[in-house]
C-alpha cells in the first residue's frame, strides 16, 4: 500500500500543479475574443467552402467581428438567409447574396456550325477534344458529349441541339461544371444580371464566321451600345464585366444591336 | 566541443527521428502533405523538444532520481510534457501573436507526439548532461525538420505521378517513406570516421 501511495502522490502533486499553472495562465493571458464571435460563427453553414474568400467558416466569422468593412453578403452556399441572420447580429443592413448560376459560352448548335469529321469514339468531351479538337467546326465551342451535365447534382444540365444549356432555375452555382468542360465554355455570372456573351471563340472575325454562323466576331457593336461600359471586346471576342453590368430588363442594347445574335438576355425570375 | 558536435550530427544523419528510429510518424505522414505546414510542424517541434528537454531533465536529475522514482519517468514527462506546451500555447497567443498564427495549430498536436518523449527519455538513457541533451534535442529536432522537408518533396512529386489505383493515397506514401528511410542509411558510419575517437 505504501509503495503505491509513494508513486501516486508525487505524480498527482505534479498533476496539480501543472493544472494550476495551466489555469493560472488562462486566466492571467486571456486573449479577449470578440463577444460576437460565437453568435458569428454560428450563423455560418460551417462547411469552410471558402467561397466567401476567406479561410473557412472561422476566418469569415473572424473578418467580420474585426472589421465592420467586411461585407455580411459574402457566403454563397448560405445565402440570403444567412446574410439576413449576420446582418441580425452584426447590426449592419441586410444586403442580398449574389447568387451564381452557371451560363454555357456557345450557341454553335448544329445548325449554326458544321462537322469536320465523323467521330466514333468514346462518348465524352475529353475525349472527343483529344481528336482534333473535337468534331466540330469550331475547336472553342462546345462538343456536345455532356460531360457537364453528367457531373451536374442538380441535373440542371441538358444537351439540346449539339449545345449544353443550362437551367438556372436549378443551377445551384457550385461551379463543378465550369472546372469539368474541357473547353473552360462554363462560368458562373451574377443570377440577377441579364447579358450572356454565348461564343468563346477567340479567331478572328472572318475565321469565326467560317466555323459558326452564331459566334462572336468582334465587331465591337456592343462596346459602343452598352450604356454601362461594360463590354469589351479582347482576343476577338466580347467580354462582359458583371461588376459594371447593370440590368437592362426591357431593352439588353447590347443583345439587340449584336450582328450575329450572340449576347442573349438571361430571362431570371426575380 | 567534438563531442558536442558528433551528438548534434548523429542526431540529424544517423539516428534520425523519424526514418532511423520511426518515432513521430504520424505527423511525418500527416503533416507532410505541403512543404509550408511541412515546416511549420517541424519547427513547432524543434521547439518543443527544446523546451521540453529543458524542463524534464533537471525534474529526472533533481526530483524523480533522489526519491527513487525513476520508474515514473514515462508517465511524470508525458504529464509535465503536455501542461508545458498547452502553457507555451498560452503564452504565444498573448505575446507573439505571429509566431502562435505559424506554429498555433501544430501545437496542440504534438503534445503527446511519441518523438518528443522520445527525445527526452533517450537523453536520460544516455547519460548526456544537460549541455549535451539540448544539443541532442536540437539536432533530432533538426533531423525532424530536413525528414519532414525531404519528404514533402518527394510527396508533391508523387502528386503529379501517375500511379496505379490500388497503390494511390497512403500505400504509395508508405513505400515512398521507406525508400527515403533507407536513403539515410548511407550514412551510417560516417559521423564515426569524420571524428576518430
Amino acid at each position: 500500500m505504501n509503495e503505491i501511495l509513494i508513486a501516486v502522490i508525487p505524480v498527482v502533486i505534479i498533476g496539480i500543479i501543472c493544472a494550476a499553472m495551466l489555469v493560472i495562465a488562462s486566466k492571467l493571458m486571456a486573449v479577449k475574443e470578440d463577444e460576437r464571435f460565437p453568435a458569428v460563427r454560428d450563423c455560418l453553414p460551417g462547411a469552410n467552402c471558402g467561397a466567401c474568400g476567406f479561410a473557412g467558416c472561422d476566418g469569415y466569422a473572424k473578418a467580420l467581428c474585426e472589421s465592420s468593412e467586411t461585407p455580411a453578403n459574402l457566403c454563397i452556399p448560405g445565402g440570403d438567409s444567412v446574410a439576413k441572420q449576420l446582418s441580425e447580429v452584426l447590426g449592419v443592413e441586410f444586403e442580398d447574396v449574389e447568387e451564381q448560376v452557371a451560363v454555357v459560352h456557345c450557341s454553335g448548335d448544329c445548325e449554326h456550325t458544321q462537322d469536320k469529321y465523323e467521330y466514333h469514339g468514346i462518348e465524352s468531351c475529353a475525349a472527343a477534344k483529344l481528336m482534333f479538337g473535337g468534331k466540330g467546326s469550331c475547336s472553342y465551342g462546345c462538343l456536345g458529349f455532356g460531360d457537364c451535365a453528367a457531373v451536374c447534382p442538380q441535373n440542371a444540365i441538358s444537351v439540346v441541339n449539339g449545345v449544353a444549356e443550362v437551367c438556372s432555375a436549378d443551377c445551384i452555382g457550385c461551379g463543378l461544371c465550369t472546372r469539368t468542360c474541357p473547353n473552360r465554355l462554363i462560368s458562373l455570372v451574377p443570377y440577377r444580371k441579364a447579358a450572356v456573351v454565348k461564343c468563346s471563340n477567340r479567331d478572328k472575325g472572318a475565321v469565326t464566321r467560317k466555323a459558326c454562323s452564331a459566334g462572336c466576331i468582334g465587331c465591337k457593336k456592343c462596346e459602343k451600345v452598352c450604356p454601362n461600359g461594360a463590354i469589351k471586346v479582347s482576343d476577338n471576342v466580347a467580354a462582359i464585366d458583371y461588376g459594371k453590368c447593370k440590368d437592362c430588363p426591357d431593352f439588353a442594347a447590347c443583345a439587340e444591336n449584336c450582328t450575329t445574335k450572340c449576347i442573349s438576355t438571361m430571362n431570371a425570375p426575380m | 566541443m567534438t563531442k558536442l558536435i558528433v551528438i548534434l550530427l548523429s542526431a540529424v544523419f544517423i539516428n534520425n527521428y523519424v526514418l532511423s528510429r520511426f518515432l513521430g510518424i504520424c505527423p511525418f505522414l500527416g503533416v507532410s502533405k505541403k512543404l509550408d505546414s511541412a515546416t511549420g510542424m517541424s519547427l513547432a517541434v524543434i521547439f518543443v523538444m527544446l523546451i521540453a528537454t529543458a524542463v524534464t531533465w533537471p525534474i529526472q536529475y533533481f526530483l524523480l532520481d533522489p526519491n527513487n522514482l525513476g520508474y515514473l519517468q514515462t508517465i511524470v514527462f508525458i504529464l509535465v510534457i503536455a501542461a508545458l506546451v498547452q502553457l507555451v500555447e498560452i503564452v504565444l497567443k498573448r505575446y507573439i501573436p505571429s509566431l502562435h498564427k505559424s506554429l498555433g495549430v501544430y501545437l496542440p498536436l504534438i503534445t503527446t507526439n511519441c518523438a518528443v518523449l522520445g527525445v527526452t527519455i533517450l537523453n536520460i538513457d544516455e547519460g548526456y548532461s544537460f549541455l549535451e541533451a539540448m544539443v541532442n534535442s536540437l539536432g533530432s529536432g533538426l533531423g525532424f525538420f530536413l525528414a519532414m522537408v525531404m519528404f514533402s518533396g518527394v510527396r508533391s512529386k508523387l502528386e503529379g505521378a501517375d500511379i496505379p489505383e490500388s497503390f494511390k493515397g497512403l500505400p504509395i506514401t508508405l513505400v515512398a517513406a521507406s525508400i527515403t528511410s533507407l536513403s539515410f542509411l548511407g550514412f551510417g558510419g560516417v559521423i564515426e570516421n569524420m571524428f576518430p575517437a
